[in-house]
């Protein structure tokens, strides 16, 4: 039997943000194939990666998925989520499916389980590197050896096929390490033989949820119909709807290239693409092509430790002070090198707001406000080292006697006692690279096994 | 002179991966779209964001949202050392200074 359609319910733009009932529920009436969620990102910044920790909550993780677990289960379709823990190394993955357990024992139910691991091992990657089979994505260095060793976590983004292998194998909850955004809602249309380059744009849409719809919300559901020749969104709150404008806007959401989008395996190219308005807030989109690149790239992704930060935020008030204030950060900083001339390797920054705290040297008009907002900040190899730097930096500034100062009590207002605040680890982005790979379901392999009760 | 602010629905910034940031300008309509978008330069980007021509990667007009997108190199990859924005989400401010 051949499907005409396939219905795909995204209920969240990100695993734990959440969505109201009465949408998941209105997507369950329309009978969904299968229920997808991406729980990842990178736009939190490498400390979750690096760290292995996700920058969701457990309990609102485990909130949305319960209903999920439920309703995909009761009803025998499959559930997929991408990116599991948000950044989908092993200890996200662990996280995430000790969540996926828990539930299934509270719910008294069983499920097969597919876990698919996205962890790249530092050795291979060396070999691949040496071999050539490595290259930088976007403004990025080349990749060193040291970046592999160095990184904490690294990962590749898994393309559909060890997600259609999990789901050839029988699994009811996928649960996959980093992987592509859109592959979570595509992997069953192509398994069942749809077009790839609409369903994969579709997930791409989906994978946002209802941030694509007007007004827009990262914690709503979307719902997507895919047919042989286009795809068919439609918002499930009757507050919201998806316009041709709301949808084809979308598609500039945090990239560089709106007409091509590189993903494993190929290109989507969107110049030929149609948005058309339907009645009912829904929006058809036809015409998207898949240009399959030469060789199979997986984008890696690493992160590594670059020391502990310590933090002291303060404000100032005084005219005379803020008309100097470059210059006493710059003497403060002077001060702070000479006192301790045996700690070479911290980093002592000031963030100041009311001048160009935001944006920094992008700042095109640094002239102070009446008060600012100023944030002491000290990175250094030990925990130690780092409050030892903000600390002598917050007591200098606090009693730096500069130019012209009529205010010989203090300089700094804070807000806290005490006034620094050890702010733990810090990491980087080590590793944004791409790796040619001949099987592009190799380095994913899929792990069974039955969860519950 | 008139400001391109005055007649953008949507002008904002986000990151595009931790190594670029990216803008977009959305226009009502095709007709303002098409007034618009050509004097949109990465000369005069680079000139708002004091950064050398070659940091302003791309500049893309892409009809169906009647928007015009900007990326650019980021300072620092997101996070690193110096951050002052993780997700770039309001590095849009100069954009408001692009005249037409």
């Amino acid at each position: 039997m051949s499907l005409t359609e396939l219905r795909i319910l995204s209920p969240t733009a990100i695993l734990g943000y959440g969505f109201p009932l009465a949408s998941f529920h209105a997507g369950l009436d329309r009978d969904p194939h299968v229920i997808a969620v991406d729980a990842g990102s990178t736009d939190p910044g490498p400390y979750y990666l690096g760290s292995g920790k996700s920058f969701t909550q457990r309990s609102a993780v485990k909130r949305d998925l319960r209903y999920m677990i439920e309703a995909a289960l009761t009803r025998k379709i499959p559930l997929i989520i991408g990116t599991a823990g948000g950044s989908g190394a092993k200890p996200h993955v662990d996280w995430n499916l000790a969540i996926v357990e828990e539930i299934l024992k509270e719910l008294k139910l069983t499920a097969q389980v597919g876990v698919i691991y996205s962890d790249i091992d530092r050795d291979f990657l060396i070999d691949e590197l040496r071999n050539g089979r490595v290259k930088p994505l976007g403004p990025v260095d080349e990749l060193t050896e040291e970046d592999i060793l160095a990184s904490t976590n690294l990962v590749a983004q898994m393309g559909l096929e060890p997600i259609m292998q999990a789901l050839e194998d029988g699994a009811e909850i996928i649960l996959a390490g980093r992987a592509y955004d859109p592959t979570v809602f595509a992997a069953l249309p192509v398994m069942k033989g749809f077009d790839m380059a609409l369903a994969l744009h579709m997930g791409k849409i989906l994978e946002c949820a209802a941030i694509a719809a007007t007004p827009g919300s990262g914690s709503d559901c979307l719902m997507g119909t895919l047919s042989r020749d286009s795809f068919v969104l439609e918002a499930l709150n009757p507050e919201r709807e998806c316009t041709r404008i709301s949808v084809a806007a979308h598609t500039l959401y945090e990239k560089s290239d709106p007409y091509t989008l590189p993903g494993p395996g190929g290109v989507l190219d969107l110049h030929e693409t149609t948005f058309e308005q339907l009645p009912g807030g829904k929006v058809r989109v036809a015409g998207t092509k898949f240009i399959p690149t030469e060789g199979y790239f997986l984008k890696l992704e690493g992160a590594s430790l670059i020391g502990y930060r310590t933090i002291s935020i303060s404000g100032v008030r005084d005219p005379i002070m803020i008309n100097q204030i470059d210059e006493i950060i710059a003497r403060v900083k002077d001060r702070v090198a000479d006192n301790f001339q045996e700690l070479r390797d911290y980093q002592l920054h000031v963030h100041c707001y009311g001048k160009n705290g935001v944006m920094g040297q992008l700042e095109p008009h640094p002239e102070p406000a009446h008060e600012l907002g100023l944030v002491i900040e000290a990175v250094a190899p030990t925990q130690e080292i780092a409050d030892t730097i903000c600390s002598f930096a917050r007591s200098t500034m606090l009693h730096y006697g500069y130019q012209g100062r009529k205010a010989t009590a203090g300089n700094l207002a804070f807000p806290y006692s005490p006034s620094d605040v050890s702010a733990g680890a810090v990491y980087k982005f080590s590793v944004y690279h791409l790796l040619k790979v001949d099987d592009p379901k190799s380095l994913f392999p899929v792990k069974m096994g039955r969860s519950g009760l | 002179m008139r400001y391109v602010k005055d007649v953008a629905l949507v002008i904002r910034s986000k990151n595009a991966g931790p190594y670029e940031l990216t803008f977009d300008l959305m226009f009502p309509d095709l007709n303002v779209y098409n007034e618009v978008r050509h004097s949109i330069t990465k000369e005069k980007i680079a000139a708002l964001y004091q950064i050398d021509e070659s940091k302003v990667l791309s500049i893309i007009h892409f009809e169906p949202a009647y928007a015009v997108k900007i990326t650019i190199v980021r300072p620092r990859p997101s996070g690193d050392l110096g951050e002052t924005d993780v997700y770039g989400a309001q590095q849009h401010t100069p954009l408001f200074e692009l005249t037409y």
